[in-house]
């Protein structure tokens, strides 16, 4: 029955100062409170309350009540024998055997239920949501659209150095969430001029322009930073690499496919436009994406 | 039925021994029966061993998740209608933002305690997944999950899933750039599962990404829907725990048939409430001190927006980590697409994880052909191979977590990231190959010193003229004696202090330890 303590009463003295000093930590949270004092003044006076009186009443608990040790039978959770025999001839008789004595009403039953649950889950999941339809593949570059920097700004020929690069919207949709999650893309301005990043896109990219997707083809991340002297689009997430200059084929990390490359034009007034779409979904792989 | 009992009854209250509290509680158990049951709840004994406060951790922290939580949602704005923000963060002011993360932002520093209460629930959520992951660690090695209790550890297994997915929909709520971005890859690893990928992230966020449908439907999930399953399946793993009794290490007077250590009432209970206090205490020092997801500073997401060395909260690295090291293996045919860079690493991977775990008791089964009840724990060392296995789980585990900050460790070591990259492939597999045969045999050498473990006595060394070193047993010092006494049950009056067994000095007691 003994306390654990070796001296209970100094222990009792230890203790009682521990929660007189909690009480005081308490008292000094609502005194932060009242005046708005720093969050973490509000979070040591509340921390510090909390925790020294949870250590008093620990300790109290731990070396001044009775340790025992007490012991406890356990007792069987399994029933007698004949206890478990009724309990499943009552399941298997009154259960089974009421469904087998009329099979038809049984099926019948069993089929409404299922029916039942089927519609019901039909309507719950299906106005979650619409069907993705082309909303995957189809984006709002088009033959001639300007392409605008987050402001609305068209980019012309002169505005980017060599080196430089703009995150760019379809013109119109550079506000929108279509324009910002799906249309993103990136203008860079390479050395090369025309650039040629893969045969049969001889016209893709003039006056060192050349414009990507910012969607990585990992897992849809923006493809936001860019190794200026290695000339690769890096994505933050998951750090794969794609280089510019050979049509964003991904040589490091987890994208498996180039990022689409949009092919563009400089109209007679010197605006950067885009010759047409992208060639493929953008973005990451789906089961649908042939 | 016999006359006493209608006597009783016909008395009305009986009168109590122990005053107004005796009466009040005679009066309960006339209309409730609690007398009996309620007795024998107030003796029930906890055996006493600091690993059994893991779980009590992870329960104390939910506790502080549902109160600071109900304080954060009077204050948070579900939605993501644009708006412009005119509140308390100047740096912020007449910018678009959403109500949500202006929301967020507004609770932090206008409401009075907001920033203490955001911050806590944050740590309160990061100490509630890993007392899960420890108090499954402390069930997995000492094999706490043998018959009976198959059932309440798949229970414990789905609250770490649904705490981990709750956890992950939580801190996405702010609408800020980081956690926007998990959104954003969330969708995408949706998106690739066969089949019905596209269907169900178009239905789960109510169009293509990112839409206006996901915060509102993500706060559904994250303040009513999840929360009350994790509450329904506490429930049911204490009352699990509660019918079956705890488990207990094997010592002197403790058998299969028996629980040893201390009653619910007073000690266990003072324990509790005290332990409640002190896991309260910590968060809220960590919610003052440790800043954790600052918000303001991430900014509004937008699609087209990121961040560098952006890292998910510590229970999601796992995943992160897989998707970082997997090789880029798409697989495309007939007209259709797999994306198992995307499909394997987040989807099938943790379903091996979680599947492995939940399938572990019937394995262990299959392979012991032990299918006997289990009261006593296993000490790790003697059960060298489950302990191997679940070091080197771990391993894996903890591989997987470190490769999910590739880039930060290229730029802390200065090496090039596709060192970090094919050095985390290969540690991934080899790690656990080490852990494995290395825990074995760790096992193994600590079953054969018996004493491996136990308090060793102290020598006193002595340097003799000749310059001699002698040893001897240092002389016996309270408390090395490490006898336990014998458990009796608890009776019916306790004798708090017991007689003194000193009689010249009756405040100091002697204490077999």
């Amino acid at each position: 029955m003994q306390p654990s303590a070796r001296n209970p009463e100094r222990t009792e003295r230890y203790i009682a100062l521990i929660m007189v000093l909690g009480i005081a930590g308490c008292i000094g949270f609502g005194w932060a409170y009242w005046v708005n004092a720093e969050p973490w003044i509000l979070g040591a006076t509340l921390g510090a309350g909390a925790l020294l009186l949870g250590f008093g009443v620990t300790a109290w608990g731990k070396y001044l009540m009775p340790r025992g040790p007490f012991v406890e039978e356990r007792h069987d959770l399994r029933g007698t024998d004949v206890e478990r025999e009724r309990f499943a001839a009552a399941v298997v008789q009154r259960g089974g055997g009421i469904l087998g004595r009329r099979p038809v009403l049984a099926g019948i039953a069993g089929f409404g239920m299922a029916a039942f649950g089927v519609v019901l889950a039909f309507p719950l999941i299906r106005s979650l949501g619409p069907l993705p339809k082309k909303t995957l593949t189809e984006t709002d570059w088009k033959y001639g659209t300007y392409l605008v920097d987050s402001t609305g700004r068209p980019i012309h020929v002169d505005d980017l150095a060599v080196g430089g690069i703009v995150t760019v919207f379809p013109k119109g949709y550079q506000d929108t969430e279509k324009g910002q999650a799906v249309d993103q893309s990136v203008l860079i301005r390479l050395s090369t001029t025309p650039v040629i990043t893969q045969p049969g896109r001889e016209k893709w990219g003039p006056a060192g322009y050349v414009a990507y997707s910012k969607l990585c083809t990992h897992l849809g991340c923006p493809v936001g930073l860019y190794e200026q002297q290695l000339e690769q689009l890096v994505c933050p997430c998951h750090q794969s690499m794609f280089n510019v200059n050979n049509g964003a084929v991904p040589n490091f990390g987890p994208a498996p496919r180039p990022l689409p490359q949009l092919p563009l034009f400089v109209d007679g007034r010197g605006y950067v436009r885009a010759r047409s779409g992208f060639n493929q979904p953008v973005g990451p792989g789906y089961w649908e994406r042939s | 039925m016999s006359t006493t009992t209608n006597e009783n009854a016909s008395k009305g209250s009986p009168a109590s021994a122990f005053g107004p509290v005796g009466k009040a509680l005679n009066e309960l158990d006339d209309r409730l029966g609690v007398a009996k049951g309620g007795r024998s709840l107030l003796d029930k004994i906890f055996p006493d061993h600091w690993s059994f406060m893991l779980g009590e951790i992870a329960l104390y922290s939910f506790v502080i998740l549902l109160a600071t939580g109900i304080f954060l949602s009077l204050f948070y704005i579900p939605s993501q209608e644009i708006v412009v923000y005119h509140g308390s963060y100047a740096p912020l002011r007449g910018q678009h933002v959403s109500a949500a993360y202006a929301s967020s932002v507004d609770l932090s520093f206008a409401v009075r305690g907001g920033l203490l209460m955001r911050q806590m629930h944050h740590w309160a959520c990061d100490i509630f997944v890993g007392a899960i992951v420890v108090h499954m660690a402390r069930v997995f090695f000492t094999g706490a999950f043998r018959k009976p209790r198959e059932l309440n550890y798949s229970i414990g297994l789905v609250l770490l899933i649904l705490a981990i997915g709750n956890g992950f929909i939580g801190y996405s709520l702010p609408d800020d750039l980081v956690s926007g971005t998990g959104i954003r890859i969330a969708f995408s690893i949706t998106e690739s599962i066969p089949l019905v990928g596209t269907y169900m992230s178009f239905f789960l966020f109510g169009g293509n990404f990112p839409g206006t449908a996901i915060i509102p439907r993500f706060y559904t999930i994250h303040v009513l829907l999840i929360p009350l399953i994790i509450l329904g399946l506490v429930t049911a793993h204490l009352f699990l725990l509660v019918r079956q009794k705890h488990t207990q290490f094997p010592g002197k007077g403790r058998t299969e048939k028996n629980v040893v250590g201390a009653p619910m009432v007073p000690v266990f209970a003072a324990k509790a409430t005290g332990f409640l206090f002190m896991v309260t205490g910590v968060t809220a020092l960590l919610g003052g001190l440790a800043q954790i997801n600052p918000i303001w500073q991430f900014g509004q997401y937008n699609p087209s927006k990121i961040s560098y060395a952006v890292q998910p909260d510590w229970y999601m690295g796992f995943l992160d980590g897989a998707l970082r090291i997997w090789p880029s293996w798409e697989w495309t045919g007939f007209g259709y697409t797999i994306p198992m860079e995307v499909f394997i690493p987040a989807a099938v991977l943790p379903g091996i994880i979680f599947g492995l775990c939940f399938a572990w008791p019937a394995i262990e089964k299959h392979y012991t052909k032990d299918a006997a009840m289990h009261n006593l724990l296993d000490r790790p060392r003697d059960r060298p191979k489950r302990t191997a296995f679940g070091a080197a789980f771990l391993a894996f585990l903890g591989m997987l977590f470190i490769a999910s900050s590739t880039d930060v460790l290229a730029n802390f070591f200065h090496v090039s990231l596709n060192t970090v990259l094919w050095a985390m492939r290969v540690l991934v597999v080899v790690v656990p190959l080490i852990v494995y045969p290395l825990t074995l045999k760790i096992c193994q050498e600590l079953q054969a010193v018996p004493d491996a473990g136990k308090r060793k006595r102290s020598n006193v060394v002595t340097r003799t003229a000749t310059g001699e070193y002698l040893a001897t047993p240092a002389a016996e010092r309270p408390g090395d004696s490490h006898e336990e006494l014998d458990a009796e049950p608890v009776p019916d009056f306790i004798d708090f202090e017991g007689p003194p067994a000193d009689p010249e000095n009756p405040g100091v007691r002697q204490v077999n330890r």
